[in-house]
């Protein structure tokens, strides 16, 4: 867990990370989709925030292939990672797993992995479902 | 008052630079002080303004002031990363012309390249990083990887372009015998040597060194105090656009399309006016990303405007003159060098005639580039 710190703001997100959700927040105000969990909307500056369930669907923006190592916990190099657009219009940085070649395009599906084993978090990542 | 009075750099110097691990970035700042000063002509008794960025203390202005025996009335530490210095010079000329301050000292330090042989633990991903550090992008690399391959994506750009970039640094570090690499390089050397995180190669990473630069900073009734020909700040922007790569709003477009322009417009100059360009070098990426956003060319045209050697010695647009972070030098914050460079080039102090000096330079653009292309900071200097 040396990597990862939730706070009072961000434990209901990683609590649903470990039950097998990816819970955003809407903004009250605006309607428009949050992440990360904050306290304010940063496009209107609302602050009554809801938490909902994501079907964790977007589209690749960008990806790398890391081919050095980085932390312990982030897993053995080389590995993909990517910045997701989710289709609730909110942008996550991200790890694609799973062994098809990814482009920019792809579409993919949230899959929680532990990363780092057994003893590591559960994080939100994701696999190509349709390649372009 | 009919014209606020103008600010000038007056003096710069670097410290040791590439891996010095018989200084501290304490003792690195104070010989680049008093390097700075000495060729002013000033002490340190007419410094009342101190600019400082570093993370080597929790609060790095008083810890310097207190080493240099310095007591000084105005303190700025903002750190937007290595853009700070460019926003410092442009904060210490707004308190210069507002008649708050008469002479600022803008110093940097850093010892990462020997800090590295020193095992240091990773600090625990709180606040916003913990959405972003769990998943091993290599930092900052990474973060510029995706850049490029988001820029790749969309105009169909070359790692042969971006190996221009660092073609043309290495062959102005030629002619810098205190660059760390001088070994002349080609496209294929870029782009076979070793993938760190695609697409981005070895080559196309700036290096990690040790060093430290200072420069000062004087109000014009100062000038005639002074031994050096004064290179006037002529305007500055700065801006922030993100701070985690995630939250960039296109990753091909930089803040400098805002710094830019509020620079240029406050010196009341256009682009073709330029003699130099002092671009911050992180990677090759950077280089391209920011050339567009500045406005030097469309979107996706930055690869033609470093082919062929236009930015290279005896280019019609010379660029990185001392050879840049890819190599000359990188210690961590690379914008106060970038200053540094251009400083000496508006005073002609390269030999007439010479490669190294662009030739009857009189206006240079210099841009910085923090965080993961989170800040941008530009200024427009003149030769006084």
């Amino acid at each position: 867990m040396e990597d990862l710190v939730p706070d009072a703001e961000t434990q209901p997100f990683w609590d649903g990370v470990a039950a097998g959700e990816l819970r955003l927040q809407r903004c009250g105000e605006c309607d428009r989709a949050v992440f990360y969990p904050r306290a304010l909307c940063p496009h209107c500056f609302g602050d009554r925030l809801d938490w909902f369930t994501s079907p964790g669907k977007g589209t690749v923006y960008a990806y790398t292939v890391a081919r050095r190592a980085f932390s312990p916990s982030a897993g053995t190099p080389p590995y993909t990672v990517a910045l997701i657009d989710l289709d609730e219009g909110v942008r996550m940085l991200s790890r694609i797993v799973g062994d098809s070649p990814v482009r920019i395009g792809d579409r993919v599906e949230l899959e929680i992995t532990r990363l780092g084993g057994e003893d590591s978090p559960a994080l939100p990542c994701f696999r190509v479902r349709e390649s372009v | 008052m009919s014209r606020r009075r103008r600010a000038a750099i007056v003096g710069v110097a670097e410290s040791e630079v590439g891996r010095t691990p018989h200084l501290t970035v304490l003792s690195q700042q104070a010989a680049a002080t008093r390097a700075a000063l000495s060729e002013a002509g000033l002490g340190p008794g007419d410094v009342d303004a101190l600019f400082v960025a570093g993370n080597w203390s929790w609060a790095p202005a008083l810890t310097l002031a207190e080493y240099l025996g310095l007591s000084p009335d105005y303190l700025d530490s903002t750190n937007i990363g290595g853009s700070s210095f460019e926003a410092h010079l442009g904060h210490a000329t707004a308190a210069i012309e507002a008649g708050l301050i008469d002479v600022a000292l803008i110093t940097y330090g850093s010892t990462q390249r020997s800090n590295r042989s020193r095992a240091s633990a990773r600090p625990p991903a709180t606040l916003t990083e913990q959405f972003d550090r769990p998943f091993g992008l290599p930092q900052p690399v990474g973060a510029y990887a995706l850049a490029a391959n988001r820029y790749f994506h969309q105009y169909g750009a070359t790692g042969e372009q971006l190996a221009e970039v660092a073609v043309s640094a290495r062959q102005w570090a030629a002619h810098n015998p205190h660059a760390y690499h001088r070994d002349p390089i080609t496209v294929d050397d870029v782009l076979g040597s070793p993938m760190i995180s695609d697409p981005l190669h070895v080559l196309d990473c700036c290096l990690v060194t040790d060093g430290g630069g200072a420069l000062v900073v004087a109000a014009e009734d100062r000038w005639p105090d002074v031994r050096t020909r004064p290179v006037v700040v002529l305007g500055h922007g700065e801006t922030t656009t993100h701070h985690s790569i995630a939250r960039m709003p296109d990753l091909t477009v930089t803040g400098a399309a805002r710094s830019g322009p509020a620079a240029m417009k406050m010196a009341g100059v256009t682009h073709a006016d330029f003699d130099l360009l002092e671009i911050y070098d992180s990677f090759t990426i950077t280089v391209l990303l920011t050339l567009e956003s500045l406005g030097f060319c469309e979107p996706g045209g930055a690869g033609e405007l470093v082919a062929l050697g236009r930015t290279g010695p005896g280019g019609d647009l010379p660029m990185n003159t001392n050879g840049g972070g890819l190599s000359y030098t990188h210690p961590g914050m690379y914008g106060i060098f970038l200053l540094i460079e251009a400083t000496r080039q508006l005073r002609h102090d390269f030999a007439a005639g010479s490669v190294r000096q662009v030739d009857d330079a009189r206006l240079a653009l210099v841009h910085g580039t923090g965080g993961v292309l989170s800040s941008t900071s530009t200024v427009v200097l003149g030769r006084g």
